[in-house]
């Protein structure tokens, strides 16, 4: 972490250092503790456990119902903080308090509740399973739970952000003459779009590792809606802590792996949109194109 | 602020006014459902240590799924007592040091105050006439039963009909291992736990049978009425025990093997087994058993260790990764 | 009328929105939610409350706001110089920073737990030494807090992130070339500039620490009345088919979540009523 040949605002070094030793601490020496742990079994072993059949079925539910669930959650998450933020609407304050719902109601109830409403007979089941289409317990119902366990992070990191847009900056776009489409494109999109990318990151994150509410609704049924933290549940109840390690290892690797690739991504989107040009040119960047 | 204050001192006192008022303080690590049966039977024991040995006991309860509740005992979680439903966990402390070796026999009946059996639940007036396990492999029939593999729930029906199935003419392990896959291809999903499974299949309304502990049905019937299901008793299925057994490591740190012996004691006298079969367990005391015999109808049951030579070589075979369970989903 | 064009959508792109927006919050999370209270008062509002006045779970709600409250000077401290430093500097390896502080939410919560009880367990790494010192984490308050915290470890940093990215950093550079002391810059520009995003950061990290099961319950050894918070009660409620003391507590965990309503509100209003005074103050000079 090089430090560059002058900074004008303080606390750098304050800020990093106590960042990286809080990191440390907390998070960096635990999941060291559980590599250092699961590494007993050799990487031979690791290797055999990820791959086995039930392994890489279970991989391949987790790793696409959190992608389909935190794709949902950005398109819509995206719609549910843009008329948060723009537009009046009664009970907006109420609306506003309910994204966060999904955080404080613990998994297990949030589960219970979900497989109940998509049963054959729940309030949403009883229309859904007459069109052919089933959700609970099946890989949709995996899809469902996660979408509602994760829905809260892509709307809570773009409200911030849609807030802090200028007006002004669309008035000036809107007087050169650019459409309200063309603004949006040119102007607020690529203001907004790190922080669209966090959220679903952050979505994609969270989906991986749930288990509480996934259990209730996904039938749990193995090769077919087997999720990876079911699997480490499993080797616990054999009381194979250095499996459920292995596995977590594993899972922890891959979402590692993806979290950085987003997170370069995010970085270079918002670097090459970054607004260090005076507003009137972006603003003249969308209207130019009218 | 001061809120803040008042919940952090809160916070704080509730961790120290635990200690101060008892003599002593036993702490029972036990499975999920076991509230009712200690809720009653702590107060007993509590009057009945007073008059005997004039000390105050203070009881305390931590229930959870029987295998991460040994789990936690093993690492460091201080309970005197442990009070599973499955014996494998409680060896799983034998081999970990922390029961004694032969903890089964230092208590009547295998250690076990009182029992339970796998049975059906099926809608009101059979529809679909569930007799026996046969019927349940059926096709056309749909069993609602909690994971196999990871619930001891699961994992009781899953040996009832293995061992039904192995005591068929003609029968082995082959033919039970075959059996098992066509009773399991009529399950639409795996329950997350027992009390999951009943909300499918009572609320939800899915399957037309559900396999559970005959005290179960008890409890089912308090939260959703009497009339609402029957109980099938199979031609054969599995005496579910119940096994107890002193922490010796926490007792002998914390000075507390005398109330401790004294507690798991006291399940198996007149009160503590007329408290069982209130809760819809099977006393051991046999004439308290004839007492609740309208509660408790005879049936034809069979124990782990009579079939399978154990609980811990059961689940090596079937449940451990590669087992019997595996094997019938993954054909390799 | 021509200005307001390009700054507002045409009416039915904004009615389109509304009701994309609205129909997926009623149908994911409306009615869940109206499920849950539907269960707590599926016997009538006095059985609710009874349910609610169990001493078990009253001790339960006392355990699970105190770990809310004891975890968030820590994640607010934490969230705010991690923004500071990644969003006002550059420095190589800010996105390898960035996706370690991810990394907790990645973590499954049972996984989370058992890192916990891998360390400080009794056949744990410290394990053995703390048993020598009589020092309990485990199966205790200390150990719930740290899995908490490693759960919402992210949250606020997280929140904050995108947001100071957008706003650079020309205000503070101004603040601190007009004379401004660093401790200053950070009260009078930085701080209100933030303050939305920290606001969420704490709503959602706080909803987080309540909510939270997994993790907490691997690490509370479930002793009732001493280490059950509210969402471990709702779970052993449940198993013991007593539907409506746990959807009932879980209630109570929702209601909590709302209680965030309250405090924005309370917020909003008061900056509200701050620079309407300003404006009267202001007022005859400006005209």
């Amino acid at each position: 972490m090089a430090a560059k040949t002058h900074r004008v605002l303080p606390g750098f070094g304050l800020a990093l250092g106590y960042t990286l030793v809080y990191l440390s601490l907390l998070i960096l020496l635990p999941l060291g503790g559980m590599v250092l742990k699961a590494s007993e079994l050799g990487f031979g072993q690791i290797i055999d456990i990820a791959l086995s059949e039930r392994s890489l079925a279970a991989f391949r539910v987790t790793f696409g119902a959190s992608l389909i669930a935190a794709l949902i959650n950005g398109f819509f998450g995206l719609i549910v903080a843009w008329i948060l933020v723009r537009y009046p609407f009664p009970g907006k304050r109420f609306v506003d308090a309910l994204v966060d719902l999904p955080f404080a109601l613990p998994t297990a109830v949030a589960g219970i509740t979900l497989a109940t409403l998509y049963a054959g007979n729940g309030w949403l089941g009883r229309y859904i399973e007459p069109l052919g289409f089933k959700v609970a317990y099946t890989p949709w119902g995996i899809v469902v739970a996660l979408t509602f366990i994760t829905l809260p992070f892509v709307v809570r990191t773009l409200q911030p952000v849609i807030e802090d847009i200028e007006t002004e900056v669309e008035e000036a776009a809107a007087s050169l003459g650019a459409s309200r489409w063309q603004t949006f494109v040119k102007v607020i999109f690529p203001a907004i779009f790190p922080a669209l990318l966090t959220g679903f990151a952050l979505a994609f994150a969270r989906a991986v590792g749930e288990y509480g509410s996934v259990i209730f609704i996904a039938g749990n049924l193995p090769l077919i809606s087997e999720i990876t933290p079911l699997l480490i549940i499993s080797k616990l109840e054999q009381y194979d802590v250095l499996g459920a390690t292995a596995l977590a290892v594993v899972m922890l690797g891959l979402s590692f792996i993806l979290l950085l690739a987003v997170n370069v991504l995010q970085w270079w989107t918002a670097n090459r949109h970054k607004n260090n040009e005076p507003l009137e040119v972006t603003a003249a960047k969308a209207g130019g194109v009218a | 602020m001061s809120s803040f204050r008042k919940s952090v001192s809160a916070l704080l006192l509730s961790l120290v006014a635990s200690a101060a008022l008892a003599d002593a303080t036993l702490l029972n690590a036990s499975y999920d459902v076991a509230r009712d049966v200690y809720k009653d039977f702590n107060p007993m024991f509590q009057k009945y240590w007073k008059a005997k040995a004039g000390e105050s006991l203070e009881l305390k309860q931590s229930h959870g799924g029987s295998t991460k509740q040994v789990r936690a005992v093993a690492d460091g979680l201080e309970a005197d007592v442990v009070t599973m439903n499955q014996a494998n966990d409680i060896e799983f402390l034998a081999d970990k040091g922390l029961v004694a070796k032969d903890w089964a026999k230092k208590f009547p009946n295998n250690a076990s105050p009182y029992t339970s059996a796998m049975v059906f639940i099926v809608r009101k007036g059979n529809p679909k006439a569930i007799k026996d396990w046969s019927d349940v492999a059926a096709p056309g029939v749909q069993m609602i039963i909690p994971h196999p593999k990871n619930t001891g729930n699961g994992r009781n029906t899953y040996l009832s009909a293995w061992a039904w199935a192995l005591k068929q003419p003609g029968g082995n392990d082959q033919k039970a291992q075959e059996f098992l896959g066509k009773l399991l291809k009529n399950a639409p999903l795996f329950a997350a736990g027992g009390r999951d499974a009943t909300t499918t299949f009572m609320q939800r309304k899915m399957g037309d049978v559900l396999i559970t502990f005959e005290s179960e049905a008890e409890m089912i019937a308090k939260e959703f009425g009497k009339g609402e299901f029957e109980v099938v008793y199979p031609s054969l299925t599995m005496q579910t025990e119940f096994p107890v057994a002193l922490v010796e490591k926490v007792v002998d740190k914390k000075g507390t093997r005398k109330q401790a012996q004294a507690y798991l004691e006291y399940l198996w006298s007149k009160d503590g087994q007329e408290n069982a079969a209130q809760n819809y367990l099977r006393p051991r005391d046999p004439e308290l058993l004839k007492k609740y015999a309208a509660q408790f109808p005879a049936v034809k049951t069979f124990t782990v260790d009579e079939v399978f030579g154990g609980a811990n070589k059961a689940f090596a075979v079937h449940f451990k990764d590669g087992g019997s369970f595996d094997q019938i989903y993954v054909q390799k | 009328m021509k200005s307001t064009r390009a700054t507002q959508e045409p009416r039915w792109v904004r009615y389109t929105l509304l009701s994309v927006g609205l129909g997926f919050l009623f149908f994911f999370l409306g009615l869940p939610l109206v499920a849950v209270f539907v269960e707590a008062l599926a016997q009538g509002l006095p059985v609710y409350l009874e349910a609610l006045k169990e001493p078990e779970t009253r001790s339960a709600i006392g355990l699970t706001v105190g770990i809310a409250l004891a975890v968030l000077p820590f994640n607010i401290v934490f969230g705010v110089a991690a923004a500071w430093a990644i969003a006002k500097f550059d420095f190589k390896g800010k996105s390898l920073l960035i996706t370690l502080i991810d990394l907790p939410f990645a973590v499954s919560p049972v996984v989370a737990g058992l890192i916990f009880i891998l360390l400080f367990g009794a056949q744990g790494t410290f394990g053995p030494w703390l048993a020598e010192h009589d020092l309990k984490i485990i199966f205790a308050v200390p150990g719930m807090i740290i899995a908490t915290l490693f759960i919402t470890f992210p949250f606020i940093a997280r929140e904050l992130i995108p947001l100071m990215q957008s706003q650079g950093k020309d205000e503070e550079e101004a603040a601190v070339s007009l004379g401004a002391s660093g401790w200053q810059m950070f009260w009078r520009v930085t701080l209100p500039n933030i303050k939305w995003g920290l606001l969420y950061g704490v709503i959602l990290s706080n909803a987080r620490a309540m909510g939270e099961f997994g993790a907490v319950s691997v690490v509370s050894g479930h002793i009732r009345g001493e280490t059950n918070t509210l969402p471990l009660h709702v779970e052993i409620l449940y198993n013991e088919y007593n539907a409506i003391g746990a959807f009932a507590a879980a209630s109570i965990l929702a209601l909590l979540a709302l209680v965030t309503l309250v405090a924005k509100t309370i917020v909003e209003w008061r900056m509200k009523k701050e620079t309407e005074m300003l404006n009267t103050v202001l007022a005859p000079e400006k005209t």
